[in-house]
């Protein structure tokens, strides 16, 4: 078959691309250093924090032995009046002063602290909230009340929303931030995708009309093989890709955890969720369990089938749109007045990604998810809140049927376009073509 | 017998009439020139010959049989507008159109490499094709164009872009591949590469047949009885050189050698050029 010989060029070519290769390389590293990165600084900016020592001038009395030292930080109360303090930090003794004067109010709300070297700002807030939390305790104990109840009286409130089921009644808790985040992500990912392959596609095919190969090819295969050839090599270019980063960031992470010290942190997946059940046993109902217990009710493996399918889906109905774009073009600057109406179909679901995202259930979103040019947008907005199974395959059977129909009429302007050299195209002629 | 039979063949797009009504013959083993100004339909031709385009009327038959899709492999195209992809090797780039006209990777390999080391560019194999120069890449896509050694053999403006040196490289072998069987069909503005390959030719302007018949028929047809002569005059003078008209030749020299001695007497026959020219121009009016 020669449409194999095609595929396996447009693949292969691409594969062997130094930018593919360092993109698939690099970005799993990227990925994984965005997983880790935060909580990496989060250990080392301790073990990195010299100790020091913060001499405490304390006019107004009020603090003595009260400010806590920590593993870096340690306080030492100082008669000195603030000018003998300040030489003592120039003469090393210290690393800063803290100077709290003292006021004629009653409480002081003020401090100035005095040293050699910029400190950091851990060191002030530690400061700010040891104070603020020793004049409260004075305040409350000046009107008469016990600060212990205060603290007893402190609440946060969750709303725990369920889902029923339609069918069978059941009920699934549902965590719309999380879902949310999902959805928009996924989104996000099938509309680069689109736009990503499918430029690559319109770039290909205007590379072969500018280079004028694409005459040779034609009188060897049918313009038709030659495009979805192209089509059917990148689609496989994006889930090599894919697959990769899948791999690779799940290697590195795995890599990664094995070697800093608390891996029950990142390791995804079941480990996770039991020891958030056994730390739920000891502390109930706290925010974090409830995130894992809807991760774990979110049917992963059905929301991976549905990405596969949108993503074929979409990216072959709109790729086979750019096919046709490139066509008619003689070079890149002049695709703008067709790829432009093209993209913003794609783009309109992405405008109103928060709006579906936000209410899954309302008419926009099931017309987003059902128009098949914003379909594989809408939905994959739709899918982590669960949809009903009929609604995906209608939706699932529009796309199709309507990428089937567009890669024939972006065959047929394809056809004519790609021998069109040196010739201005309106949309009105793009139409002509489809009816030859 | 003959290889390339076009009969009747008419395309139109939109209103514009691109062919009318175009019949040729090419016999087995020749070369047929195709000829015509810019926009005659050259080019519509050659591509319902490679089937990119399909006639709206009309029948090309290959071998005596009505042209089909397994064609394509009897079929080499080097088309005018021609090009290679710039970031592929040169070798890897050649093995996969050849494999496009059905030829296997293995022995696609074997025979590109034969011909690279006949054309003396077997070091460029693995370079990348914006390394080479025009002409260079010119000399791959004949290659590319004979590789699967078809039986019909179309040239669309062979020559642009070479250097002389490598002009006379190519045309000879394309006569060499015409002695070994192929029949060649040959689209060109160069009138003196014509008259020196071409067997028969065919002169279309405007969709339509201005002229076909082989080259030296075409020439007598078109003579207008020149001579080119020269003689030494009786009376000892020089060497004198005279271009005469006469539809009497022998009348002609028989009043020259009255004159003096015959050194030599030629017909000046049309140049191709020359035909061309007038015929374009007078269809034109």
């Amino acid at each position: 078959m020669k449409i194999g010989i095609i595929i396996q060029r447009e693949y292969l070519t691409r594969v062997k691309k130094r930018s593919f290769i360092i993109i698939t390389f690099l970005a799993p590293l990227f990925f994984a250093a965005l997983m880790f990165l935060p909580v990496i600084l989060m250990e080392s900016s301790e073990k990195f924090d010299e100790k020091r020592t913060i001499a405490v001038c304390d006019e107004s009395k009020m603090f003595y032995g009260k400010l806590e030292n920590t593993e870096v930080n340690t306080f030492l109360y100082i008669d000195n009046d603030i000018d003998e303090a300040k030489e003592l930090v120039k003469n090393g003794d210290y690393d800063g002063v803290l100077y709290i004067p003292a006021t004629t109010l009653s409480v002081p709300t003020n401090a100035e602290i005095y040293s050699m070297k910029q400190l950091p700002m851990s060191l002030t807030s530690h400061i700010r909230s040891s104070m603020k939390q020793v004049v409260e305790h004075q305040k409350l104990l000046a009107s008469g009340i016990d600060p212990a109840i205060v603290k007893a009286s402190a609440t946060s409130i969750n709303v725990q929303q369920i889902k029923m089921s339609e069918k069978d009644g059941t009920e699934q808790k549902s965590f719309g931030e999380f879902e949310f985040i999902l959805g928009i992500f996924l989104a996000l990912i099938i509309y680069m995708v689109i736009f990503v392959f499918g430029g690559q596609v319109m770039r290909g095919v205007i590379e072969e009309k500018t280079n004028r190969i694409v005459e040779v090819i034609i009188s060897s295969v049918k313009p038709f093989e030659l495009m979805m050839g192209k089509i059917i090599g990148v689609a496989l270019v994006g889930l090599t890709q894919f697959l990769l980063w899948a791999v690779l960031t799940l290697a590195i992470s795995g890599i990664a955890s094995s070697f800093l010290p608390t891996p029950e942190v990142f390791s995804a997946g079941t480990v996770m969720s039991e020891q958030i059940t056994e730390m739920a046993e000891a502390e109930s109902s706290s925010a974090l369990t409830e995130v894992f217990e809807v991760i774990n009710s979110i049917n992963f493996k059905d929301i991976l089938w549905c990405f596969l399918l949108y993503f074929i889906g979409g990216y072959f109905l709109y790729s086979a749109m750019f096919a046709a774009v490139g066509s008619a073009v003689d070079s890149e600057t002049d695709t703008q007045q067709f790829a432009t109406p093209i993209s913003l179909m794609l783009i309109i679901p992405m405008i109103c990604s928060s709006l579906i995202a936000n209410a899954p259930d309302s008419s926009l979103a099931l017309w987003m998810s059902m128009i098949p040019f914003t379909s594989p947008v809408g939905m994959m907005l739709r899918i982590p809140f669960g949809v009903p199974i009929w609604q995906i395959a209608v939706s699932v059977t529009i796309l199709f049927a309507t990428f089937i129909l567009f890669t024939w009429f972006a065959s047929k302007v394809y056809r004519t376009g790609i021998l069109m050299y040196g010739k201005k195209v309106s949309w009105k002629e793009i139409f002509r073509w489809i009816k030859y | 017998m003959n290889y390339l039979e076009i009969n009747n063949v008419s395309k139109t797009y939109g209103t514009k009439k691109v062919l009318n009504d175009i019949s040729i013959k090419v016999p087995e083993k020749s070369i047929y020139g195709l000829l015509g100004p810019n926009g005659a339909g050259k080019t519509t031709l050659i591509r319902i010959l490679n089937q990119i385009t399909m006639p709206d009327s009309g029948q090309v038959l290959l071998n005596g049989k009505p042209l089909q899709p397994s064609d394509i492999a009897n079929i080499g195209y080097l088309p005018e507008e021609r090009g290679l992809y710039k970031k592929m090797k040169v070798g890897e780039q050649a093995i996969y159109l050849a494999q496009l006209k059905g030829m296997n990777k293995k022995e696609a390999d074997k025979k590109l490499r034969h011909w690279f080391m006949k054309f003396g560019i077997a070091s460029w194999w693995d370079k990348k094709v914006e390394e080479l120069s025009k002409g260079m890449q010119q000399k791959v896509q004949f290659i590319v164009t004979i590789i699967h050694e078809p039986k019909l053999l179309i040239f669309d403006e062979p020559f642009s872009g070479f250097d002389p040196i490598n002009v006379n490289l190519l045309k000879n072998e394309i006569l060499e591949l015409r002695d070994k069987g192929a029949t060649i069909l040959f689209s060109t503005h160069n009138m003196a590469s014509v008259e020196e390959l071409c067997d028969n030719i065919m002169l279309i302007n405007k969709g339509e047949k201005i002229l076909e018949g082989s080259v030296r028929d075409i020439k007598q047809q078109y003579k207008n009885h020149t001579y080119d002569v020269v003689y030494k005059p009786n009376d000892g003078g020089e060497e004198t050189h005279l271009t005469v008209s006469s539809t009497n030749p022998n009348e002609l020299i028989s009043d020259i050698i009255s004159k003096g001695e015959l050194v030599s007497f030629n017909e000046i026959l049309p140049s191709m050029n020359d035909i061309f020219i007038n015929l374009v121009s007078s269809s034109n009016q």
